[in-house]
């Protein structure tokens, strides 16, 4: 290819990305009509695997709990919000915020899914349809979609795989930590130019070279956030010292580590033009057997990224509703290897600046015998897409028409939870 | 020979080029991508080259590769020993909570997995030292099947091999099971792959690896002997040991049972019930694997005081009270159902031929099953002589890893280690050994065409290239990897690239070599 013909596609790439910018930064006094609707944010956090909601936000003040859980209770160590609830002890940056009044307790939530098969519920959960195999978009994607008919908005999910929640007919960004992208390099826009008839790769690169773009802005300052020497090489120095120095995967990143992923994504949000919803997806949650340890890790790691994604928002953390949810919770009681089995009800949180109200979001149906669903799991006392409406109506400023038929099809029975922000 | 679409009437010229893009067919889509001179062996007779690499004995094993179960089982009881002990003399000047803490934290984030790196101190501690011998054996087990992949000359038998090894996921989850993943694959899944489904069936679930990964070995009958004995405060018993000092009961777990159901057999919508899968997790007590007190540490068990006693009734069939024939029956029986047939006849057609494969496809899978009883090799005779497997149009999205292979194939060239792989696949999400869940790795372009995920594969081949091409022509490389399936556009790029490096890299993204 001779020199003059590269350099204009270079150039092509180049101004198509500023374009994309500047449109963004014109668009924003113009919706200035819409109020603050613009500066809105909402990101959703999956746990998969079935969190224990009673190890979330243990109900130490229901009479039942202590006998059903046995030595699984937790009870000295946790940490009250209320006469009946308190916070797992590592979820001790949620704790602050629910004192503070920023963050509530949904304690008895599920998805219209009864199934307990983690990855139909999955499925029911991030489809948002009344039940599994019927759609396989995201509903977020659908609510970025309708939302886009009135402003600009973008979406990311962190994490090198986009999960189902954000997929669909809107092309959105995902951006994973790594090394950064050699925007002068001739690949990138060969590559362009090779996609253009290609729905899925051409989008995708498009796209994930913009966030690289924005990445460096947005988590620059952040430590761990692009670690050095991710790629794999080929060939000759590869002989010598086999060990396997970087252990067979990578270990489970700490604490410190997910606070910066949390900061990441809060600083994907801030950059002017940057994406205003966002999906993020943690495993491990599936505690069969060793509970305690189980959930002590993966819920530390948690309260980290809810941590980083609170501090990295700084100013921006009064315009952001955070929710935290998962696909089903876990049988009240212990099962006989010091875990539990897939149940149903389980606990969500919601989290951010400008929350109104107190207290537990929905009913607590109790842990009596007579309460529990099938004798077995917390009965849910609220549809899962009920808190998700309720937030996309009054948060964001979806319309209400568009939540019922596009958004969360055949939901008429889950009412919108409004108040909340 | 299958004709393929409507190209069946035209001339010789064109019958010709069938047979070029069926061998092109044959070993990308069937294979892990061609290597070198692979596509002339295929031309020959594209389907027949996949049906010499049905094999009754069954898969290649991976060279170099991995110890028994046992072996592993018993180094990794020492490592927690070790450690074990090293904690206590740490007690002494640390405070108990936090020494814990550190204990709970390394459980949960798979010793095994944690970087390695370390000082000159770590080479005397005797917890590092085992630690790093266990990480040397997981990296060296997944090396040694990646370079089975990349360099194999029969690469259908390795894909289908692949496709039950997810199938019967066991993921470095827990720490003890990132040991046993590699035997695991050696013991269970390799030497079933062209056998009878219910045979493989009962090797994967009934092995020490699915026993630990899915909480099989701590399930205990309320009503059996070893319950009674542990009201009783007899102690712990058996394997039941591994438990941590949490307060427990005996009792079920049901863990193992769901998914064998949900995942290996009838699937989610097989017509299971709650109370099925209770019956069949009653059913299951007793299998376990040895502890310190029986003959073969780590190796399946079926403990008798464990089981439940009584008869069970499972998706409305009877079982007496056998024993250990109880779940073996019960096994039997679900492998045997239509709707495990149709279950994963669906699934080796979304895997083979696109994420949503035609139903004729399906269908004639299917029947090959049922005909042959569940024989495996059957059914991937009847894979590869049906038609719609045959479509020339690439609807499968590459995972990481069949990009990553199938790009060391495209160069001629294997990994040399795991560090070639380890970082780049955890990059792009298929983190070795460990998918997220016991339903394995996604099969479909959604969940691996992320933006993210195209930027790091572009990356991904830019640095290979560089190293791999190695003097040669990429445009000889890109006929030798793609034969008739490479587009005159991709072709075009590749010759115009303005390094031999550059043009690699182009075929390596091309849509034609991202997709099979």
């Amino acid at each position: 290819m001779n020199a003059p013909l590269n350099l204009s596609r270079r150039g092509v790439l180049a101004s198509a990305a500023g374009f994309g910018l500047s449109l963004q930064l014109m668009a924003v006094p113009a919706m200035a009509a819409d109020g603050d609707l613009n500066k809105r944010k909402v990101i959703v956090v999956i746990c998969r695997g079935g969190m224990d909601g009673l190890s979330v936000a243990p109900p130490i003040g229901d009479g039942e709990y202590h006998g059903l859980r046995g030595g699984l209770a937790l009870t000295d160590a946790a940490l009250p919000v209320d006469g009946t609830f308190a916070l797992h002890p590592q979820l001790t940056s949620v704790h602050a915020l629910a004192k503070a009044g920023e963050a509530r307790i949904v304690p008895a939530i599920a998805t219209p899914d009864r199934a307990r098969s983690h990855f139909e519920a999955q499925d029911v959960l991030e489809t948002g349809a009344a039940g599994v195999y019927s759609t396989t978009s995201g509903w977020l994607n659908r609510a970025v979609e309708t939302i886009s008919v009135h402003r600009k908005v973008d979406a990311l999910s962190v994490g090198p795989t986009a999960p189902l929640i954000l997929r669909g007919k809107v092309q959105t960004a995902s951006w994973s930590p790594g090394r950064s992208v050699d925007a002068e390099a001739r690949l990138p826009t060969l590559l362009q130019d090779l996609y253009r008839d290609d729905d899925l790769l051409g989008p995708a690169l498009a796209r994930g070279l913009a966030t690289e773009t924005m990445a460096k802005d947005a988590t620059a300052g952040l430590s761990g956030a692009q670690p050095s020497g991710m790629m794999g090489m080929v060939g000759s120095s590869a002989g010598a010292g086999a060990g396997p120095k970087a252990g067979a995967g990578g270990a489970q990143p700490g604490r410190e580590a997910a606070r910066t992923l949390g900061q990441s994504l809060a600083g994907f949000m801030r950059e002017p033009g940057g994406p205003t919803v966002a999906a993020i997806s943690l495993d491990g949650f599936d505690s069969h057997a060793n509970q305690a340890n189980l959930l002590t890790q993966r819920l530390a790691y948690l309260d980290a990224v809810l941590d980083g994604v609170h501090q990295g928002l700084g100013p921006e953390w009064k315009n952001t509703v955070v929710l935290v949810a998962t696909e089903f919770g876990r049988t009240a009681r212990a099962n006989g290897t010091g875990g539990t089995d897939h149940g149903t009800g389980s606990t969500a949180l919601i989290l951010g600046g400008a929350l109104k109200g107190n207290g537990i979001v929905g009913d607590w149906p109790t842990l009596k015998q007579q309460a529990l669903f099938e004798n077995r799991d917390v009965a849910p006392t609220l549809d899962m897409r009920g808190l998700f409406k309720g937030v996309l109506a009054d948060h964001m400023g979806v319309d209400r028409t568009a939540l019922e038929t596009t958004v969360f099809p055949n939901s008429a029975a889950a009412r919108p939870v409004t108040g909340l922000v | 020979m299958i004709a393929v679409g409507d190209k069946r009437k035209e001339t010789i010229q064109v019958a010709l080029a069938d047979q070029d893009m069926m061998a092109a067919i044959a070993v990308t889509r069937f294979g892990l991508g061609a290597k070198p001179g692979e596509l002339a062996q295929a031309r020959q007779d594209p389907q027949g080259f996949l049906r010499s690499q049905i094999r009754r004995s069954g898969a290649d094993q991976p060279v170099g590769g991995a110890a028994s179960t046992g072996q592993r089982m018993a180094e990794f009881r020492d490592f927690r020993r070790e450690r074990r002990e090293a904690r206590v003399e740490k007690t002494a000047d640390v405070k108990p909570a936090s020494a814990q803490m550190t204990g709970a934290q390394m459980d949960a984030a798979n010793p095994a997995m944690a970087d390695g790196a370390g000082g000159k101190r770590e080479a005397l501690d005797p917890v590092k030292q085992i630690g790093n011998v266990l990480r040397k054996d997981i990296a060296a087990d997944f090396g040694a099947r990646a370079q089975l992949a990349a360099t194999t000359d029969a690469a259908f038998r390795e894909r289908w091999t692949l496709f039950w090894a997810n199938h019967f996921t066991v993921s470095a989850s827990k720490a003890v099971t990132g040991t046993v993943i590699g035997p695991f694959e050696e013991e269970a899944i390799r030497p079933h792959v062209f056998g009878r489904f219910d045979a493989l069936l009962a090797a994967a679930e009934t092995h020490p690896a699915m026993l630990t990964y899915l909480d099989q070995i701590q399930s205990i009958g309320p009503d059996s002997q070893a319950a009674q004995m542990m009201r009783n405060g007899a102690g712990r018993f058996g394997a039941a040991r591994l438990q941590p000092a949490v307060q427990r009961t005996a009792g079920l777990n049901e863990n193992l049972a769901r998914e064998i159901m949900e995942l290996h057999t009838v699937g989610v919508n097989g017509g299971y019930t709650q109370a099925d899968v209770t019956e069949f997790a009653r059913a299951m007590t007793g299998l376990s694997i040895g502890g310190q007190r029986d003959p073969g540490y780590g190796a399946a068990v079926f403990r008798e005081a464990a089981h439940e006693p009584g008869e069970r009734t499972v998706m409305g069939v009877r079982y007496d009270e056998r024993g250990k024939e109880q779940v073996s029956a019960i096994l039997s029986d679900l492998a045997a159902k239509p709707q495990t047939a149709r279950f994963i006849c669906g699934k080796l057609a979304r895997h083979f031929v696109a994420d949503d494969p035609p139903p004729a496809l399906t269908a004639r899978l299917e029947a090959a099953w049922t005909a042959s009883q569940g024989d495996l090799a059957t059914v991937a005779a009847a894979l590869i002589a049906a038609p719609e497997a045959w479509d020339p149009r690439p609807a499968k999205f590459k995972t990481p890893y069949e990009f990553i292979v199938s790009s060391y194939r495209a160069a001629g060239t294997e990994p040399m280690g795991f560090q070639q792989l380890g970082p780049i696949l955890t990059a792009l999400g298929q983190k070795p050994f460990s998918p997220a869940s016991p339903k394995g790795w996604p099969d479909d372009a959604g969940s691996w065409a992320a933006p993210d995920a195209i930027v790091k594969r572009m990356q991904f081949a830019q640095n290979f290239s560089t190293q791999a091409v190695d003097g040669r022509d990429p445009s000889a490389l890109a006929v030798a990897a793609l034969g008739e399936r490479l587009r005159p556009e991709t072709a075009k790029a590749i010759s115009r690239a303005e390094s031999r490096a550059e043009g690699f890299a182009l075929l390596l993204m091309s849509p034609e070599f991202q997709r099979r």
